[in-house]
């Protein structure tokens, strides 16, 4: 990366402008230095780091259980897609296997997670490029989706409801048939907030042709997730590397060969509706059993059984005492968040404590493609190409 | 699933194409390999870390053309302290392959990938950053999470939680 601006002919034409951090259409902290020409943009250099939090570091110093809190707040719209990478992590680690209920819950929560994620980008990406209803209606179906995750975790943002060999507890009575009527009026929605835009003469105009990527250049640069597949790479670790049972739900991968921000756009689109196809798949099929994986030694015991059996009260004080010990190793679990591919590197020493917990964010990846569309566009399409990535500002920083 | 033990000699992990590409590549190259939890490991020689990337970038069969992640592990107060992971992925094939460098803890320094795969960057700043190694061939090796004036590297080992007070 160059240093602007780079000659002083060019230092009399060209301006260098501050967007952000505080910006209402950086979706949080994110700061791009832009140098214009006129109202062209020439070079965009993003600045990031406003929200780190040194969270990496932390999870060193705690038990591997203490550290599932810690992934919510890391991408705050996507709680459970954290969850449940770094649980399959650690899981991995300790050679676990998890009971097929909470397998199910999983792909069920996960995607209303993903749900939960693309409605907040699609009113607030709308709301960028002029579109003020659509905010409101998505809004209104997201507050159903947090009122599930109250329900099963207690929590509409924070849930941490997936723990180290399955799930913290059992969903309570009257949720499946909630979630069932949700998934039922959904599509209606999804058909509602693509009437507002789908066709809408003035958004396709800012996004069309804007923020264009080419194949090569998204792969280049590590795009991921939406941002790959609107640039017509066939990608989807849900299907292509399953993971907690997704092998067993048909779904469609939609890849958009365009490039440009419209693409993005209808390939999330397309994915709400095969993640409302998912939730009713795992609704229909969802099994009976147990929701925590067999093994005392690892696995917080029932309440009940406290109560009635010495093992499980001693059990229970050295989970929550020493914690549990993992075994020496490494692993790199990749899953689809709603962003692209979130990538846990957990390394364990043989100790309670793991040794290194990284994150592969799809935000800090996507984010370097964003200097390659904005090139050569206006300041106006920076905002619609900033939308069309999805960045999580949490997700970058750490 | 019980866990396996992992297979670390080179002999049993021949069959492997990944580790058969680099060895028919270049013997020397390769320092060590680990099978361990369906997970493919490769430790490469230091000076040889760009071109085994390019190679495995080019590679006819299953081109790892997509940088996934790269990042750092300090295991002090052992030595080689440092080393710096990467994680590749190859799109065509969906196959994943971990590469690892050992550095020492003296003045740890490696060749830039990012004329391999531009996406690394953002990863090799945030390296720099948090663990102080650096990256020869970097277009821009400057901090990138931590503020420009911060001293220390938060993520060593010797670096308190709470940070110098």
């Amino acid at each position: 990366m160059t240093q602007f601006p780079a000659t002083v002919e060019e230092q009399d034409r060209t301006l260098v402008l501050n967007m952000g951090p505080q910006h209402p259409s950086t979706h949080g902290v994110l700061r791009l230095v832009l140098e214009i020409d006129g109202e062209t943009v020439l070079r965009v250099r993003p600045e990031v780091g406003y929200l780190h939090t040194g969270i990496e570091k932390t999870c060193e110093a705690k038990f591997y259980q203490q550290v599932v809190p810690l992934t919510d707040r890391i991408d705050y719209l996507c709680p459970m897609t954290n969850n449940l990478a770094y649980c399959l992590a650690v899981e991995k680690l300790l050679g676990l296997e998890i009971p097929p209920k909470a397998q199910w819950m999983r792909v069920l929560m996960n995607e209303l997670t993903r749900i939960n994620s693309h409605l907040v980008w699609l009113g607030t990406h709308a709301m960028d490029l002029g579109a003020m209803t659509v905010f409101l209606y998505c809004f209104r179906e997201r507050e159903d989706v947090l009122r599930f995750f109250e329900m099963v975790s207690g929590q509409r943002m924070m849930t941490s409801y997936f723990r180290i060999g399955g799930l913290a507890l059992e969903p309570p009575l009257g949720f499946f048939e909630k979630v069932r009527k949700f998934a039922d009026r959904f599509p209606g929605n999804v058909d509602e907030y693509e009437g507002l835009l789908t066709g809408n003469p003035i958004f396709m105009m800012r996004t069309k042709g804007v923020a264009y990527l080419s194949a090569d250049d998204a792969v280049a640069l590590g795009a991921c997730g939406p941002t790959l597949r609107g640039s017509g790479v066939d990608i989807d670790l849900r299907r292509d590397a399953p993971y907690t049972g997704y092998e067993h739900f048909k779904f469609k991968v939609p890849v958009r060969t365009e490039g440009d921000v419209f693409a993005r756009y209808l390939c999330r689109v397309q994915e709400l509706r095969e993640s409302i196809g998912m939730v009713q798949q795992a609704l229909a099929g969802m099994p009976e059993g147990p929701i925590k994986a067999d093994s005392p030694k690892v696995v917080l015991p029932d309440r009940e059984k406290m109560k009635t059996q010495m093992e499980a009260l001693i059990y229970h004080f050295k989970i929550i005492t020493e914690g549990f010990t993992v075994p020496a190793g490494e692993v790199y679990q990749a899953i689809e968040s709603p962003r692209g591919e979130m990538g846990y590197y957990v390394v364990s020493d043989g100790t309670a404590k793991p040794y290194r917990v990284h994150m592969r964010g799809p935000s800090y990846a996507n984010l370097q493609a964003l200097a390659k569309m904005c090139e050569g566009q206006l300041i106006a399409d920076v905002v619609a190409a900033i939308g069309s990535i999805d960045v999580v500002l949490g997700d970058i920083d750490r | 699933m019980p866990l396996s033990p992992a297979i670390t000699e080179i002999e049993q992990l021949k069959a492997h194409p990944v580790l058969a590409r680099l060895l028919d590549w270049n013997v020397s190259i390769v320092e060590a390999a680990k099978f361990d939890r369906d997970e493919l490991t490769i430790w490469i020689a230091k000076e040889a870390i760009r071109g085994t990337c390019a190679v495995l970038r080019d590679n006819s069969n299953s081109p790892f053309n997509y940088l996934a992640d790269l990042t750092c592990l300090d295991w002090y107060p052992s030595e080689p302290r440092f080393e710096v992971v990467y994680h590749l992925l190859s799109i065509p094939t969906k196959e994943r392959v971990r590469l690892k460098v050992r550095l020492d803890g003296s003045s740890p320094a490696i060749e830039s990938v990012t004329s391999v795969w531009p996406s690394a960057n953002f990863y090799e700043r945030e390296v720099f950053d948090l663990f102080g190694v650096r990256f020869a061939g970097h277009p821009n090796l400057k901090r990138i999470l931590m503020p420009d004036d911060w001293e220390g590297h938060p993520l060593r080992k010797d670096y308190p939680v709470e940070g110098y007070r």
